[in-house]
């Protein structure tokens, strides 16, 4: 058999039928569901008199529009509860397990997947979310899909899809001090851009990749969709099987062993093609921030904002100016001078209990500036417990930020928590498209140590002039 | 789902590149539980101000534009959320064609779901039909998919590429679902192997 990538292996492992044209009739293992993508899903479903095919490969939880401060009373926004109340509608009749706003086990869908072990390597996972890449950080082919992908998925167990490229991203050498996976994130966007992995699945690699947590690999595929590509991949070793040893969805006993075994299987063969790759050195990479509207407008923290006048291309130029204009920054300054005005710590890109760790370690013994308004909220509820157990709750709180309810909150902004028009964040998502934090907002993405030392000093920061406490 | 076989009409310039979902519809109007009724919203932040009045200025606002029924976009069109009420929003709107040199895959998807053709096109091409575009109200484009061209206003003709199975569903309008459901003893089948194989899936 011919030399194939880790992409190729789950890809032909999962064909239903294969059309002239590359066409492919593709099985899903594993579905998850929120309440924003899927009312319309399941209304289609039940117009057609039609049936989930497999409700227990299917997993729901609300998370976009969930209320992160006190929830003793319920949802007090009409729509939001709607939404809400429909998902659990939709889940009672068809049959599909759900995590309820009350129970521990919800948070956002893409940190309670892998916390269950609902997310295995090897296994198609979709959702009906672009952050659906974040599950490739266990070698599984994870991505997002829209609300008809949905309803097919819902009805099928399977999507009509088309085979990606394959790129790989090595990452070489060792991660310099303070500087993390969302920094390796941001680099590799700042590098390719945000339309460089189009068309492709990205597999990661090298020694830097390789040293990453799960929390952080599940930080850098998080990220894929940001770069374009559809789908992100990390090869599963030992630490990948330790994470899901034990979790309540992942394979028990003597299932376990057999697992393991297959598991070990998904590496990219040695020679296999890829159709593009790209290098990185990690000692190269510093902490980051972006200084515009998108993504691939990205800087190290010690630079300037940009001059759009000096951009060639005609179309980045533009985009500079408007991003620049929408954001309020003055070319020249230097980014340590801009002043924030918010500070969110959470999002399924830094929502984990190791985020949350890396963030405590820097704002022990410090507080938040004064005219700041900072707030944490861990991705799930089972984060939340965890981070109480170990006091990280007290060292936030005592700082002065505000210890909140799991769901997605500032990341987009649907439930109560957003930014006014003009107010600068400094925040640990992975969006910073014009509104997408509120409208007129102003987001600055970076770690959450960089998050943190953004809230200590009231303006973007370097974390490497913080110490970081034990 | 409506077909989409032949389209004359208004091509509005939109002329940015990385234009995201969020922008094609913001997250307050995703609460909704459905499909309709998007169009009013359609790139909501920059077509209205701040108590809900037009901005003028904005390419949808101007009456030469009111009836586009093609887009001609920049660079990397639909990326961000996986959002499909953005191609909602889009359909609403009457909008059946968006032209631009590249696309998101999520949102190029969703296009396919919905009764919209995503045209992309070498810059080149897009630039002449940019021009095309500004002219106005009197620039009408015809987009013809079984044959895969696009007239100008002036006569010139591009062709575009389009994968077959993809143009065939467009071309039908055909229920996905219904399709893919013809074939299920192959998905049955393969569920028996799956079950042996890997117990644990
Ligand atoms: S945290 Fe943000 S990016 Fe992640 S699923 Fe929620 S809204 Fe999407």
């Amino acid at each position: 058999m011919s030399l194939r990538t880790l992409y190729d292996k789950i890809w032909d492992a999962h064909i239903v039928s294969e059309q002239e044209g590359g066409t492919t009739i593709l099985y899903i293992d594993r579905h998850l569901v929120h309440e924003v993508t899927s009312p319309q899903a399941f209304e289609g479903l039940r117009l057609a008199g039609r049936k989930v095919r497999h409700p227990e490969r299917t997993l729901a939880v609300p998370d976009h529009n969930v209320p992160t401060t006190d929830r003793s009373a319920g949802i007090s926004d009409p729509e939001s509860k709607l939404q809400i109340d429909t998902l659990l509608d939709n889940c009672a009749t068809f049959g599909v397990e759900i995590y309820p706003m009350e129970d521990i086990r919800q948070g956002i869908v893409h940190v309670t997947g892998p916390e269950q072990g609902f997310t295995l390597p090897g296994a198609t996972i979709v959702c009906g979310d672009s952050h659906t890449s974040t599950h490739g950080a266990f070698g599984s082919l994870a991505f997002g899909i829209g609300t008809s992908e949905v309803e097919h998925v819902l009805a099928t167990q399977t999507l009509i899809s088309q085979r990606s490229k394959n790129m790989r991203v090595r990452v070489d050498g060792e991660l310099p001090h303070g500087v993390t996976a969302k920094d390796m994130a941001l680099a590799i966007i700042g590098k390719i851009g945000t339309a460089g992995g189009t068309g492709y699945v990205i597999e990661y690699a090298g020694e830097a990749v390789e040293a990453l947590t799960m929390e952080g690999r599940m930080t850098l595929c998080n990220m894929t969709i940001e770069a374009g590509a559809r789908a992100g991949l990390v090869a599963p070793d030992q630490k990948t099987f330790d994470y899901l040893m034990g979790r309540p969805k992942a394979p028990k006993a003597g299932a376990w062993e057999m697992a393991v075994s297959e598991w070990s299987k998904l590496s990219s063969d040695d020679g296999a093609h890829f159709d593009h790759e790209i290098v990185l050195k990690a000692q190269d990479i510093a902490p980051l921030i972006t200084w515009g509207t998108s993504p691939e407008q990205v800087l190290p923290i010690t630079s300037a904002v940009p001059d759009p006048s000096a951009i060639d291309d005609a179309g980045k130029k533009e985009a500079a100016e408007r991003a620049l204009a929408y954001m309020g920054l003055t070319p020249g300054t230097p980014l340590t001078e801009v002043p924030v005005d918010k500070v969110f710590i959470g999002s399924c890109t830094n929502g984990r209990i190791e985020d949350l760790r890396a963030a405590a370690a820097v704002t022990k013994d410090q507080k938040v500036a004064a005219h700041v308004n900072a707030i944490v909220v861990p991705g799930s509820g089972l984060v939340k417990e965890q981070a109480e157990a170990e006091g990280l709750d007290k060292i936030f709180l005592e700082a002065g930020f505000e210890w909140r309810e799991p769901g997605c909150s500032m990341c987009l902004a649907m439930n109560a928590d957003k930014l006014a028009p003009g107010e600068r964040c400094a925040s640990t998502s992975n969006r910073n498209f014009e509104g997408r934090q509120g409208k007129g907002g102003r987001t600055h993405l970076m770690s959450p140590a960089m998050a943190v030392a953004a809230a200590i000093s009231g303006h973007l920061a370097d974390v490497r002039d913080y110490q970081v406490r034990d | 789902m409506e077909k989409f076989d032949k389209l004359t009409g208004v091509a509005a310039p939109l002329n940015m590149i990385n234009v995201d979902t969020d922008m094609i519809i913001p997250k307050q109007f995703l609460k909704t539980i459905k499909r309709s009724g998007l169009g009013k919203h359609l790139f909501d932040e920059m077509r209205y101000d701040d108590d809900g009045k037009e901005q003028p200025d904005f390419v949808l606002n101007k009456p030469q534009y009111r009836d586009a029924k093609i887009l001609v976009c920049g660079d990397n069109f639909g990326c961000g959320s996986s959002r499909e009420h953005a191609p909602w929003a889009i359909a609403d709107f009457g909008i059946r064609c968006v032209i631009a040199p590249s696309f998101a895959d999520i949102f190029y998807n969703n296009c396919f779901k919905n009764g919209i053709l995503p045209i992309a096109l070498p810059q080149d091409q897009i630039d002449l039909l940019m021009d095309d575009a500004e002219r106005g109200a009197n620039a009408i484009i015809e987009i013809d998919l079984e044959n895969q061209t696009i007239k100008g206003p002036d006569g010139g003709t591009l062709s575009f590429e389009i994968d077959a199975a993809r143009k065939q569903a467009l071309l039908e309008g055909l229920d996905e679902i219904g399709v893919t459901l013809e074939a299920e003893k192959n998905i049955t089948e393969f569920e028996k192997n799956r079950a042996s194989a890997q117990p644990w899936l």
